[in-house]
């Protein structure tokens, strides 16, 4: 039973990015490894090689000293390695039992499911972690922790001796997390080899035996005892470069208030948000994912409806119940998910770029000015350096880096007042990145304002000329440029430090 | 400007082949088929059977003009047979009632627009799926047409009405002539204006064209609207043809306006609606009904021809989205 994983110089490109550069290093049997690094730092390319659902571009995944060639996620599941993920895979409407056993159910010698002997295996096997759930309860009757356990039990019922954690606790009570941590080291005393990915510096502390720190996707370095190591150098190991080249920040003089949002309630947020912008400003909003950053600016633009407080823009109160009323008063958004909610891939860069901006231009109020509207795509495929093989080329063909500018080039064309930038640069190569900071740069000499929201703390540092942090649905400083310091934003976006409790799910209900 | 020259492909005659392949694919199919049945078939071509097969198609040319909106926006409506019979049959009845052809005609094209609007508010704004709200309207409407008509024909005697479905103008009957004009209107609203555009933006990504600024909603009830309106209108023109509102009429009627468009090249899943595609579609299934008819090919045998007809163009179709990837 004793197992250990071993990724050697293990190495992941995507299009333009490398996401993973030569990572190794070694989890023995028993051990429990914590993996730490900011968003983008190679933590979940990594389980997702281990998993199977990625090939390394190069590098090898070594268990038990044979060399794995994982083709899928099956073949990872064969050698013996589970991940369990933050969003559990389950299906709601059938029992425990069944979920246990999908795929592998039983069977009577007359070929009919063995009901009486799917239930038997289940309850043995929940016996295990040491759950009272009854096998015969459908999954949507169970609680997100109780959903977590059957997971991990799914995982010891194909004997997995490889059993990675993503997240685990981020939906968990502090009941269920202790519970939680118990199996584990339950888990670690039967000689699994564990990997445990958490933000939670206090949960890596409390459950992990060593802790590896990941940066813009290399391994930065691993502590094999936890007792030499503290939550202050592990934060400088994250984060920790200098960030000035890319940016290349530009200052300029700011004006007076722009927008203004006072008492902001809404979904995703736990306390009501107020911020001001002003002319030719760069607002940043950090925070970590599940902060409320995006919900926010979702709420700004009339994405989703904000049930109380006031938005306000040069002094004049606005009613944003739906982006219209929003693109109405000159301020825009480019969303965080740019496939899902940005471009329209399977129609042109012409009308992906003129989809708004053509109400202006319409012949006797209903023919479209087709001219007109090539006019302004051929303007920006130019001043934006969009590379297209045309005007009429689908948006879903060409590479993030020119989707993106095809939405900023969608807004562009617009009269802009405020341009929320969510995520700007996600996906995007560092060149075109430095293209995009540029342009942000530019619009701002020009009286136009923008808040960059992003989850890349260098990023949102180097190009704002302040800072909103935002930490679990509610926004907790605000930061001017010369005061900027990693360390201390990252600590306060980080969910469970200086002595605060796990945050649990039931604060939701207050 | 540079990006933009220097990408472009060459124009060989190999990169000119496969773009009117990609194109209009289905338009050279149909080419090919009418040459051969114009060649084999006796009586294929000639005037009188081309005006036969130009009215055959009439109704499902029509409908499938603003079918195509609906599938554009990634929706489909499968109730539109049935405010056929639903409104051929209003029509009648208020013709007679009042003695108004005028207001018949309205009743009949109004009632159908009543129906698509109820469709078009539960589906954009209670978010309920497009089958199952179309299918249910379908039951709904195909009830009332018996209740209006007290389960038979309603005979019109006014032969005033009869105008619309059996005169001709030039030789052609007018109901060819009705089709061609619907088939200009809607290109032009399709290729023209920003309510065509909207419409294929929301079948592409909805979300996105939400976030864009576009009413999304207000689109989709539009397009159910004008499609039972469409409906509506060719239940008129068809109760005018057959001189009384028949509430058993076109079953099935329906799947063959989805399967013309489809055929066509007209994307299932939104997005993709060529105008010519529809046309084309709408002809290729009329072309083969009609020689099938002519070879006195039986008619059990003929739903399995048109079934695999369909069936092959979608092979087709999936064959040149795959390939577009690679």
């Amino acid at each position: 039973m004793t197992a250990y994983l071993q990724f050697q110089s293990v190495s992941k490109n995507f299009p333009g990015v490398r996401a993973l550069d030569g990572v190794s290093f070694k989890v023995k049997s028993g051990e429990v490894r914590g993996l730490i690094g900011e968003n983008g730092a190679g933590k979940s390319t990594l389980l997702k090689i281990l998993s199977g659902a990625y090939y390394p571009t190069e590098g090898k995944i070594i268990i038990n000293g044979t060399p794995q060639d994982f083709q899928g996620t099956r073949d990872a599941l064969n050698a013996g390695v589970a991940i369990i993920y933050q969003e559990l895979n389950l299906v709601p409407e059938m029992t425990v039992a069944e979920n246990l056993l999908l795929g592998h159910f039983p069977l009577k010698r007359s070929g009919f499911i063995d009901f009486k002997k799917m239930e038997s295996i289940a309850s043995e096997e929940l016996s295990y972690i040491l759950e009272e759930i009854d096998p015969n309860k459908k999954i949507k009757e169970l609680s997100i922790g109780q959903r977590q356990m059957i997971e991990i039990a799914k995982a010891l019922l194909h004997n997995a001796d490889i059993i990675a954690f993503d997240e685990p606790t981020s939906s968990l009570s502090d009941k269920e997390t202790i519970r939680l941590f118990n199996i584990i080291k339950n888990l670690k005393d039967k000689g699994k080899s564990i990997i445990y990915v958490s933000h939670r510096m206090e949960e890596i502390f409390k459950i992990c035996d060593s802790v590896t720190v990941f940066r813009d996707g290399r391994m930065i370095e691993t502590f094999m005892e936890m007792d030499k190591v503290n939550h202050d150098l592990l934060v400088s190991r994250m984060v920790g470069r200098d960030i000035k080249d890319i940016y290349s920040y530009r200052s300029r003089p700011l004006g007076n208030t722009v927008l203004k949002a006072e008492k902001i309630i809404g979904p995703g947020l736990k306390k009501a948000a107020s911020f001001e912008l002003k002319k030719g400003e760069i607002l940043g909003f950090f925070g970590l994912v599940g902060a409320g950053r995006s919900e926010l600016m979702r709420l700004i633009y009339g994405a989703e409806k904000h049930s109380d407080g006031e938005i306000s823009l040069e002094g004049k109160q606005l009613r944003i119940q739906s982006p219209r009323n929003a693109i109405d008063n000159g301020i825009f958004f480019c969303p965080e998910d740019r496939k899902d909610d940005g471009i329209i891939p399977i129609r042109s860069v012409d009308e992906n770029i003129n989809i708004s901006v053509r109400r202006h231009s319409m012949k006797a109020g209903f023919f479209l000015n087709k001219k007109e509207e090539r006019k302004t795509t051929d303007s920006f495929i130019k001043t934006l350096q969009i590379k297209t093989p045309s005007r009429e080329n689908r948006v879903g063909s060409l590479s993030g880096g020119n989707q993106q500018k095809v939405i900023l080039a969608r807004w562009l064309a617009e009269d802009v007042n405020v341009l929320i930038m969510d995520e700007p640069t996600r996906g995007i190569d560092v060149g075109t990145k430095n293209e995009i900071y540029q342009l942000m740069y530019d619009l701002t000499e020009e009286g136009k304002s923008i808040i960059c929201v992003s989850s890349d703390l260098p990023e949102v540092m180097g190009v704002s000329d302040r800072m909103i942090i935002m930490r679990e649905g509610e926004i907790v400083d605000s930061m001017e440029k010369q005061d900027y310091s990693e360390e201390i934003i990252l600590s306060k976006a980080l969910p469970d430090i200086a002595g605060e409790k796990i945050p649990v799910l039931k604060k939701k209900e207050n | 400007m540079e990006n933009t020259a220097t990408i472009k492909p060459k124009n060989s005659i190999l990169t000119i082949s496969r773009n009117l392949w990609e194109n209009s694919g289905m338009l050279l199919i149909f080419i090919l088929l009418f040459i051969l049945l114009s060649i084999f078939v006796p009586y294929f071509f000639t005037l009188r059977n081309m005006i036969g097969l130009g009215l055959s198609v009439s109704m499902v040319g029509m409908v499938a003009c603003t079918m195509l909106f609906c599938l554009a926006s990634g929706d489909f409506d499968l109730s539109v047979e049935n405010i056929v019979a639903f409104s051929g049959v209003t029509a009648a009845v208020v013709m007679n009632a009042t003695g108004s052809i005028f207001l018949g005609i309205i009743a009949g094209i109004l009632g159908g627009g009543l129906i698509g609007l109820i469709n078009g508010v539960i589906i954009a704004k209670a978010g309920i799926n497009a089958l199952i709200t179309t299918l249910a309207m379908a039951q709904i409407v195909r009830g009332l047409a018996f209740i209006v008509s007290g389960g038979s024909a309603v005979g019109v005697s006014d032969s005033r009405f009869f105008i619309l479905g059996n005169e001709q103008f030039l030789g052609i009957p007018n109901p060819i002539w009705i089709t061609i004009v619907c088939f200009i209107i809607f290109g032009v609203l399709l290729n023209n204006t920003s309510y065509g555009k909207n419409t294929l933006a929301i079948g592409g990504n909805m979300e996105a064209t939400r976030l864009a600024g576009v009413a999304v909603d207000k689109i989709k009830i539009l397009i159910f609207t004008l499609q039972g309106m469409m409906a509506g209108f060719a239940g008129v023109v068809l109760a005018s043809r057959m001189t009384s509102g028949q509430p058993n009429t076109s079953i099935g009627f329906s799947l063959d306006v989805i399967s013309a468009c489809v055929l066509g090249g007209v994307s299932l899943s939104g997005g993709v609606a060529p105008i010519q595609g529809a046309i084309v579609g709408v002809l290729i299934m009329g072309t083969v009904q009609n020689a099938m008819n002519l070879m006195n090919i039986p008619t059990f045998y003929q739903y399995v021809v048109r079934g695999l007809i369909l069936l092959i163009a979608v092979l087709i179709d999936r064959f040149k989205q795959t390939n577009r990837k690679n």
